[in-house]
């Protein structure tokens, strides 16, 4: 491994590998993103890394050298696709195969590496057409994969490849052509916004930073994407860790930091192997350490794994967190950006935002405005996911209508059903329904409707979800992850939760609807950080669009989508029931009588609901709705 | 505190610096040696690096990957986040639970061979439900295919000598 000590070292070393890759006439890119892992991916790296070598075709694993008209094999990151993992792609005919099975193996390398053709049974399908390239598929069709252009597309463990795909360009720039100063302002004009939920400016946080008196100063990458529904930032982290390691560079010379911290989930090994394997190989060559590529700026990297706080999602939860402390927020000011990690200055971003960075510098602030809309430029990744079709990674300009993202890219509700909501935002968000489906995706459209970018997990839900039962839900998980320290977050989330409690098993009151928004308004003014003041919004939310839904529970004592188990009413059909007895003997109240041989009857008064008969009966005579 | 479990304790602060603010990543490797985080073991710890037994206490008891009960081999982690939650990933929870006898106050089974407990998000959100195996995600999971996946560890713990 080479150690740059110029920028033209680094210069001339990509001259070089992208030669190497250009060699590689044949490219073999397989998903190993954490889904695509799951369903197997490594077993079919193996299989085809073993077959390559028993017919003793030219193979390349590793970007070292130029070898004419090899067979490149690589372990990509994460493409997106994940619902039809595990996912391999052909270079550079750019054939997508889908669900591929060690087996396949064989007939992959056969048909396609020497017979030059696609394996027609792996691609992807619809109204009996065949789409052979990952472009055409109506999923990829209407992306811009910027910040995931990468993602799919390379080596995600190979610098080599990163800086033959013009990696680690910008940061050369940043050091060489450009004052931190000129840094900051090109991040400022972009637009760029903070991709983590709260879209504040980027480039203001750093100005902030670097015209504090302190000198010393850190950066910290929040990669503690705890949003349920929400992996951008993880596949960001698995499949082009680079990317965001040279976004974080940037920022620490621009505002004047020598160190740097990722603070990652422990949920996500996978992401915090492959960004210790990335810093490693940085530090090896000179791109993190002391003097980088000859400049006076230093810079080291430490990674934190996080130990299942939500909480320390939040800024000056996750700076204590790094601290050794407890993970809960405090008052503000002093902000982050006048005294943030150790009481320091600190540049807080998240790991979309950060990704972000070397494009902006690389390709200048005009670019990036031009892309998305006027106050939300550039692009979001979101993860669909849920009742659609398609569920994965996307990355669409900012301003994409709701629309476009379920209908286009997702593929519409699965099974043909109607949609009923998207959630948005995870708990802290909103949900968004039917009217809202030509709403523009950008932080103001949907602050304007009482939702929230969030993050930018998309979980789409179908006719038969319950929203009371969501709201029940995303309360749930926020008063387990409420940190305790501020009364309206830790006692308010507790009423409500009680309060949906009551309501989904029918013993609510119109007047608990009227108490849920009091509370709700009341969390929402006055709790301590971000997290609590967003907590009431599913409820808020809920409320506000699907109202019928409570009064169902509460005045009629019904559950409209069935879900409720409480509200739920069982019936036998005397037209199929045989009389067999077997339900009344299983049934652990005694609510079921009736005589052998003649249809059985329930009690509603006595049943307690628990479905037990259902699963009993051979004939399915038993009705549960 | 055993002479073993010194050594072993030693190794980790010392790889730690004896720094204080180290002390997350600290008890994260206590748990990976241990399983658990043993009372004795956080006494020395906090004497070792200068903090009171109250503060580490409060830092074991704040996080929820921290456990002061021993877990078994096998840490089941079942996702219930939203996406794996409108996917039915309850009843492949009480699938699991159901099989090895646990509930929510029971979550580690007497013989130390599996801990089944819910997770808000794995991020495999894309195939859902999804739950994770120590640090293998397994993904579209059912009811039945967590049965048969309980059965495979069971035979895989036996064939490697327990829970050990």
């Amino acid at each position: 491994m080479m150690h740059f000590e110029t920028p033209s070292q680094l210069g001339e070393a990509r001259t070089d590998y992208r030669r190497y890759l250009a060699a590689q006439k044949r490219k073999i890119l397989i998903c190993a993103g954490t889904g695509c892992v799951a369903g197997g991916a490594m077993k079919i790296y193996d299989r085809l890394l073993a077959l390559l070598k028993e017919k003793n075709l030219p193979l390349q694993v590793e970007l070292t050298e130029e070898k004419e008209d090899s067979i490149g094999l690589k372990r990509s990151g994460c493409h997106g696709y994940c619902e039809m993992g595990p996912l391999v792609r052909i270079e550079p005919a750019g054939w997508l195969y889908l669900k591929v099975l060690p087996e396949d193996a064989e007939e992959i390398i056969e048909t396609t590496l020497i017979g030059g053709k696609p394996v027609d049974r792996l691609l992807y399908k619809k109204d009996g057409i065949s789409y052979p390239t990952q472009e055409e598929i109506p999923f990829y069709k209407k992306q811009t994969r910027l910040v995931l252009s990468g993602c799919g597309r390379m080596d995600a463990e190979s610098i080599e490849e990163y800086i033959a795909h013009g990696g680690y360009e910008a940061l050369s720039k940043s050091l060489f052509l450009m004052s931190g100063k000129e840094v900051c302002d090109e991040i400022l004009a972009s637009g760029l916004r903070g991709r983590g939920g709260g879209g504040y400016p980027t480039g203001r946080k750093w100005i902030s930073v670097r015209g504090q008196k302190e000198p010393v100063r850190y950066v910290i990458c929040n990669g503690d994407e705890g949003d349920p529904g929400a992996f951008m930032d993880r596949s960001v982290m698995e499949g082009n860790p680079h990317l965001m390691l040279e976004g974080m560079m940037i920022a620490g010379a621009a505002v004047g930091a020598a160190e740097a911290y990722i603070y990652v989930r422990a949920e996500y090994p996978l992401a915090v192997a492959r960004l210790r394997t990335a810093i490693a190989r940085a530090e090896e060559c000179g791109l993190l350490g002391k003097n980088i590529l000859g400049s006076s700026f230093d810079f080291k990297v430490h990674i934190n794994t996080g130990a299942g706080a939500f909480v320390c999602g939040e800024g000056s939860a996750l700076t204590a967190s790094i601290e050794g402390e407890r993970g809960m927020p405090r008052v503000k000011p002093p902000r982050t950006v006048e005294q943030g990690l150790f009481g320091k200055p600190t540049v807080l971003n998240n790991v979309e935002t950060f990704a972000n960075v070397p494009l902006i510098i690389q390709n200048g602030s005009a670019w990036y405005k031009d892309i998305g809309t006027k106050t939300s430029s550039g692009t979001k990744a979101f993860a669909i996911t849920g009742d659609v079709v398609n569920t994965g990674l996307i990355e669409v300009p900012m301003g994409t209508t709701l629309r476009e993202v379920v209908y286009d890219i997702g593929g519409g509700v699965r099974g043909g059903k109607d949609m009923k909501a998207v959630q948005i935002g995870g708990p802290s968000g909103g949900c968004l329904t039917k009217v809202h489906l030509d709403l523009p995706l950008d932080f103001d459209s949907l602050k304007s409707v009482g939702a929230m970018i969030g993050s930018g997990g998309l979980v789409v839900m179908n006719e038969d979800t319950c929203m009371v039962e969501i709201a029940r839900f995303f309360m749930n998980f926020t008063q387990n992850e409420s940190c305790g320290k501020c009364v309206p977050c830790r006692e308010g989330t507790k009423r409500m939760l009680e309060i949906l409690e009551k309501i989904v098993i029918g013993k609510g009151t119109l007047e608990d609807l009227d108490i849920l928004e009091e509370i709700a308004d009341t969390v929402t003014k006055t709790a301590l950080c971000g997290l609590g003041k967003s907590a009431a919004g599913p409820v808020v939310s809920t409320l506000k669009y699907f109202r019928d839904e409570y009064i169902a529970h509460v005045v009629d004592k019904k559950c409209p989508s069935h879900v409720c188990q409480a509200l739920k009413t069982y019936t036998i059909e005397p037209d199929i029931c045989r009389g067999c007895s077997k339900c009344a003997r299983l049934c652990p109240v005694g609510a079921i009588s009736g005589v052998i041989k003649s249809p059985y009857l329930i009690d509603e008064k006595k049943c307690i609901k628990c479905g037990a008969c259902v699963e009993s009966c051979a004939f399915a005579a038993i009705k549960e709705e | 505190m055993t002479y073993d479990q010194k050594t072993a304790l030693d190794l980790i602060l010392h790889n730690h610096n004896y720094d204080r603010t180290h002390i997350i990543a600290i008890l994260q490797d206590i748990q990976s040696e241990f399983r658990y985080l043993p009372e004795k073991l956080l006494t020395y710890t906090a004497a070792a690096i200068g903090i009171s037994e109250a503060k580490i206490y409060s830092i074991a008891t704040f996080y929820e990957n921290f456990s002061l009960d021993p877990k078994g081999k096998y840490v089941i982690k079942i996702c219930d986040g939203t996406a794996c939650h409108v996917r039915k990933s309850i009843p492949i929870l009480k699938e699991i639970r159901k099989r090895l006898a646990l509930s929510d106050k029971k979550q580690t089974t007497d013989d130390f061979l599996f801990t089944v407990e819910t997770v808000s998000c794995l991020g495999a959100c894309g195939l859902a439900p999804v739950l994770m195996v120590n640090d293998t995600v397994h993904a579209a999971m059912t009811p039945e295919k967590a049965a048969a996946l309980l059965q495979e560890l069971t035979a895989e713990a036996e064939a490697t000598g327990g829970v050990l």
